[in-house]
């Protein structure tokens, strides 16, 4: 039950009062409550966990990380394999 | 950005693993927290291709391992009732009882359901105003937020038949018990992502502190995990005792503050038993006296429970990362997922259960 997993929103609507939208994972929609993230537009990616989307995920965040760590595999192919390493 | 396949890619998991590889120059234990990321670290192979210096042990953050035997026995009782339809979330099915399982109940004719949320619960209340409907409240910092959530939706549908069986644990009081035992071998703490993406990670600086220990927010892809484990090793290795977010495009310092609310709304702090570890003293959430009514430890007399642990299994201490699986002698013999001693061997997240899967 702790596997929580991005989807992105497609649809927002609302049932029984509570903030609701349509979420999509790779193909499968899913019914998720929004109401922890009053802020969400349709386009964000939310993660879900047990049917409530808790936090929003940042693309910048995400993509400064992917660079740092692009980074410090090309520096290594630039560098070659360190003498002696296995 | 579609958050996942490229946290998949093979090659910048291999950069990363070399990069450890580099920056290592001597032995450190390091525990990842929760139960999601064992399995992915097993599943992926990622311990097996980590420098040999490095050793992962495995912690508590697995609820369906920590949920004590007492409420499982409680909840068969609750869920035996006629009047009653038992709500839980699939894993909880066949956490073996003192002497039996819920799975077992529904095979006998017991009305136990599987739900995906408590939302879902609140709707079979709905449509059943004649039975009892009861929601087995289980989990971490992480379900929390559905959970109470479904309280204030059944008090504000006026909705009477609904309650929960609440077994709520948090991970900071296990990081501190774990810490504090004379025993300890963890030297940095992989902290659970989706944990810190609902609480932040403000709790944790006092923790760091008091036992000169670094922490690194860690997320569940293959690369946020070793992208989790070099942040350790690199505070390890320059002697920095700090919080590190290896974790950032999900988890902030503050967390969610409106999940946050609402669950000091419906939950106050309060001493929880923790499956083959002990009581941990305010370690986990009880409902507010407010919500009396919907608690079903109260609804329900079930009379005096009486538990029995199989003698030969040693989860507690697999889930203090004292020992591994494969130093318990009923590891896939006596026990496996389809026979399963203890509740480390049922869930898919706990450790001895991701041993038997993928290491043989
Ligand atoms: S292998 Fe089974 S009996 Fe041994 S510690 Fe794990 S769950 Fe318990």
């Amino acid at each position: 039950m702790c596997l929580g997993v991005p989807g992105k929103i497609v649809e927002i609507t609302e049932e029984n009062g509570l903030k609701m939208a349509k979420v999509d994972f790779g193909g499968i929609m899913r019914e998720t409550c929004l109401e922890y993230i009053p802020d969400a537009v349709v386009g964000d990616y939310v993660v879900i966990h047990v049917g409530f989307a808790i936090t929003k995920l940042s693309e910048e965040e995400a993509r400064e990380t992917l660079a740092l760590l692009q980074e410090l595999v090309n520096i290594e192919e630039e560098l070659g394999p360190e003498p002696g390493a296995a | 950005m579609k958050y996942v396949s490229e946290y998949r890619d093979a090659a910048l998991v291999r950069g990363v693993i070399d990069e450890i590889r580099r920056t290592v120059t001597r032995p450190w234990t390091i525990m990842e927290i929760c139960g999601g990321q064992t399995h992915a670290i097993v599943r992926h192979g990622i311990d097996q291709l980590l420098p040999p210096e490095i050793e992962l042990v495995h912690g508590p953050g697995c609820p369906v391992c920590v949920t004590p035997l007492e409420l499982i026995d409680r909840a068969l009782a609750i869920a035996s009732r006629p009047e009653v339809i038992f709500c839980s979330y699939g894993d909880m099915l066949r956490v073996p009882g003192t002497d039996k399982d819920l799975f077992s109940i529904k095979a006998a004719g017991g009305d136990v359901r599987v739900v995906y949320t408590p939302l879902d619960a609140v709707k079979i209340a709905r449509q059943n105003p004649d039975k009892q409907v009861v929601f087995f409240a289980i989990g971490f910092e992480t379900t929390a937020p559905a959970n109470v959530m479904s309280v204030i939706q059944a008090q504000s549908l006026g909705i009477k038949n609904y309650s929960i069986l609440v077994s709520h644990v948090c991970v900071p009081p296990a990081v501190s018990t774990i810490l504090g035992s004379p025993a300890n071998r963890v030297q940095a703490f992989l902290l659970a992502g989706h944990v810190c993406a609902v609480m932040g990670y403000h709790e944790y600086p006092p923790l760091v502190e008091q036992f000169r220990t670094p922490m690194v927010v860690t997320g569940f892809e293959p690369l946020d995990i070793v992208q989790g484990i070099l942040e350790a090793v690199r505070l390890l290795e320059k002697g920095e005792i700090r919080v590190a977010n290896a974790y950032p495009r999900a988890v902030t310092f503050d967390g969610n503050k409106p999940a946050q609310a609402m669950i000091a709304r419906v939950f106050m702090p309060a001493d929880r038993k923790w499956r083959g570890i002990g009581t941990i003293p305010m370690s986990g959430w009880a409902l507010r006296p407010e919500f009396v009514e919907f608690d079903a430890e109260k609804r329900f007399e079930v009379g005096e429970i009486r538990t029995e642990e199989s003698p030969v299994c040693i989860a507690g201490l697999i889930l203090q990362g004292l020992k591994k699986p494969h130093d318990c002698p009923a590891f896939g013999t006596d026990c496996t997922p389809e026979h399963p001693l203890g509740a480390t061997m049922v869930s898919s997240e706990g450790a001895c259960a991701a041993y038997f899967r993928y290491h043989k």
